[in-house]
């Protein structure tokens, strides 16, 4: 039996977001910018969009863009916020759990002559508060909602006031939570947001950026009059009406896929450590502190590119952190900045469409792979 | 699988260990693979120097440090890779 368990890298086009997709291609082909009759149609359905997402996220329509992706709104917010406050300083905190396009930004960021910091995680993955007080000079604080990788829940809002306490705007990147948890931007505190559309059933090339108001942000790209000039270029509209279209039905979906999801995976969470000798679950044990739809764990003596292979086999998709798995053949910085083992890694994640059937799959052949692979390594009574 | 080979003890962290294991070249997990098979050649309370280039190795030997409840007493650079002087705890 197949089972598709890596939602958290992408996730099947929503129902109804393929609908306004098809319709979107029909009705919203023309240019936004253009005030004939065309033009005007499609820049009906941008502004619906668009408010569609700010009503969603708590969020004024106009702080809302939409970018080409997730990576490009991580990008712009970083770098924009660094620009926007120059003046203020040059020093850029991130946490050291951040996704690569976040951790990208700042390296471009110290490229350009600024400097940058990570904030430490503990061993769940959660940023420690200790740290995240900005230092004078700070342009721009950047913790993510959740891990991508663990899962672990972070405190944006508490991590919000000590950056407000020193003046210092925070961006959150949100693409794991986004469309999967409810997020609201009033109790994050966040003056700056990016998620991403196909992360949570819209189609891929939306990007999501909230420049809340009266953030100091300067578009760090040449910049033209389209998304309130924050990202330029001819936008992808019928992407964008199915993406607000997703997330707009997502939002009616997530209670209940709280519940329902959250039971499968901390059945995972339970299930695991008896039927694999010498796994470690990761992230944090509380549901109320991490991601109600993923669960990593690390298997000992065991190459995470070998066990995806055997659960690939079995028709099991799950993806890992293990360096194996790299193109770069680099252990996942999340895992080594929670002192987190990093081979052996798996991450399942969950959908709208995942049932107890994928996870009984993943059970039935996942303790047989991994005492396989141990015994073909000689790692047996280690 | 051939075994690692035991190379001469050599100094780390001003203390000769008991035991050298060369995983130079070997891909994790094999490095923790081939320190889990040899540390009980030492006594509780011995030294395993550990060598091994593959750059999942320093996370990986601190994690299996914990998880095994050894101690890693010292890293120290090679000129290709690092060496972990382990003491065995149990």
């Amino acid at each position: 039996m197949s089972a598709y368990l890596d939602h958290a890298s992408t996730t099947p086009l929503h129902p109804a977001a393929k609908a306004a997709l098809l319709t979107a291609l029909d009705d919203g082909w023309a240019d936004p910018a253009r005030l004939y009759r065309e033009g005007r149609r499609a820049r009906m359905l941008l502004d619906a969009a668009r408010e569609t997402v700010a009503g969603v996220l708590g969020a004024r329509a106009d702080e809302v863009s939409f970018s080409a992706s997730g990576t490009a709104a991580a990008h712009l917010a970083v770098l924009g916020a660094a620009a926007g406050r120059r003046r203020a300083g040059d020093l850029v905190l991130v946490s050291a759990v951040e996704h690569s396009s976040v951790l990208h930004a700042a390296d471009q960021h110290e490229r350009a002559g600024g400097r940058t910091r990570q904030v430490p995680v503990d061993g769940l993955g959660r940023v420690r508060l200790d740290a995240c007080a900005p230092p004078p000079g700070t342009a721009l604080v950047s913790v993510q909602h959740a891990n991508h990788e663990v899962g672990t829940v972070q405190p944006v809002a508490a991590v919000a006031t000590a950056a407000h306490a020193a003046g210092v705007p925070l961006h959150t990147d949100a693409a794991m939570t986004v469309g999967r948890i409810p997020v609201d931007l009033g109790a994050l505190g966040a003056d700056l947001l990016t998620a991403s559309g196909h992360k949570f059933g819209g189609p891929a090339g939306v990007g999501i950026l909230v420049v809340r108001s009266g953030t100091r942000w300067a578009n760090p790209m040449p910049a033209d009059e389209r998304e309130l000039g924050r990202a330029a270029g001819f936008p992808n509209l019928p992407a964008i009406v199915a993406t607000a279209t997703a997330l707009h039905a997502r939002a009616a979906e997530l209670a209940a896929e709280r519940h329902r999801l959250g039971a499968l995976t901390a059945e995972l969470r339970a299930r695991l450590p008896e039927l694999v000798a010498d796994v470690e679950v990761l992230g944090d044990p509380d549901p109320a502190g991490r991601l109600p739809h993923l669960v990593a764990f690390s298997c000992l003596y065991v190459a995470g590119e070998a066990l995806l292979g055997e659960l690939d086999r079995a028709g099991i998709a799950v993806s890992s952190g293990s360096s194996c798995t790299s193109d770069a053949l680099t252990p996942s910085h999340v895992l080594v900045a929670m002192g987190a083992l990093s081979h052996g890694n798996v991450r399942v994640s969950f959908g709208r469409d995942s049932s107890s059937a994928d996870l009984a799959a993943l059970l039935d052949v996942l303790p047989g792979a991994v005492a396989g692979i141990r015994e073909r390594a000689g790692a047996v009574g280690l | 699988m051939s075994e690692p080979p035991v190379i001469e003890a050599q100094s780390a962290g001003g203390q000769a260990p008991d035991l050298t294991v060369d995983s130079l070249g070997r891909r994790c997990p094999l490095p923790i693979i081939d320190l889990a098979k040899r540390i009980g050649e030492v006594p509780v309370g011995g030294t395993v120097e550990l060598l091994a280039d593959d750059p999942a190795a320093a996370p990986d030997v601190s994690a299996w440090c914990r998880l095994r409840g050894h101690e890693l007493l010292a890293t120290r650079d090679l000129p290709a890779g690092q060496a972990f002087l382990v003491r065995r705890t149990s």
